[in-house]
């Protein structure tokens, strides 16, 4: 079996287990089960990712997503013991048309210019760590790096503040 | 590596968004409306990789990565304001919180 063909399959495979696992999350009712699919959508994007020539970016898509915002999102499902969404009586079918009307418009929009287009392939594509860092590192890119420093800090002491018990009673 | 499969991976990011857009209506608990939106961060994450294959330019990965920042920041503050309003409000259905509807 040829490479290309084996890295075709493989990305089909691991689309469609994306693809999947975000339609049950948004099918499930219970918010954990929920974290649990986007994990897998999260872990297959990253094998999709790494499959389009990008080792870098799959390796940073592991360890943030995967490992540090599921994490927090569980963790706060888990504090909260959040329980299954109820139904609302009478209300749901409306907002469910709606989503479905905004989906479909959404897919019409955007695949009529998608299936339009020929995307090119660019000959000798190297992103490994080493080039993304060259072009991150020596570019005018440096000053939005460090600004992003900022940034993490700032939510950093945000969050603490926002979830702060109040000492006062 | 055939442009197909370029082609197909935009496919894939479109899906990926429509799926999140579509799950921030239906679903009524906050947590769940939040990962939504993670998932179209990640779909938007996916074009830019495919662009990136596409033309050979690398600035694309430099764009996740800024995309990636910003989402763990968004994710962190974001969880911080919802356990806060839990706090005062007892329930994460997004009904509840009307206090600025008119």
């Amino acid at each position: 079996m040829s490479i290309a063909l084996f890295q075709a399959i493989l990305f089909y495979v691991f689309g469609a287990l994306a693809l999947g696992a975000a339609l049950v999350m948004v099918a499930q009712r219970n918010p954990t089960y929920s974290a649990f699919a986007l994990i897998v959508t999260l872990v297959s994007l990253s094998a999709v990712f790494g499959l389009l020539g990008s080792p870098f970016i799959a390796a940073l898509q592991i360890i943030v997503y995967a490992g540090a915002i599921m994490v927090l999102f569980l963790f706060v499902l888990m504090l909260l013991n959040v329980r299954t969404e109820v139904r609302a009586p009478g209300e749901g079918r409306v907002f469910k048309l709606v989503a479905i009307g905004f989906g479909a418009l959404l897919v019409g929009e955007i695949g009529s210019v998608l299936v339009a287009a020929r995307p090119a392939l660019a000959g000798g594509f190297d992103a490994s760590a080493r080039q993304v860092a060259r072009l991150l590192f020596e570019t005018q890119y440096l000053y939005v790096f460090e600004a992003t420093s900022i940034l993490i800090l700032a939510s950093l002491v945000g969050a603490i503040a926002l979830a702060k018990r109040d000492p006062s009673p | 590596m055939s442009p197909t499969l370029i082609q197909h991976a935009l496919l894939l990011s479109l899906a990926l968004f429509a799926i999140g857009v579509v799950g921030v209506f239906l679903r009524r608990n906050v947590i769940t409306v939040f990962m939504c939106i993670e998932l179209m961060l990640n779909a938007g994450n996916l074009a830019f990789i495919a662009f990136s294959r596409a033309w050979g330019n690398l600035e694309g990965q430099v764009l996740v990565f800024f995309v990636l920042t910003v989402a763990a920041a968004e994710a962190a503050v974001g969880l911080a304001i919802i356990i806060s309003i839990h706090r005062h409000k007892d329930t994460l259905d997004v009904d509840a919180f009307n206090l600025m509807k008119w």
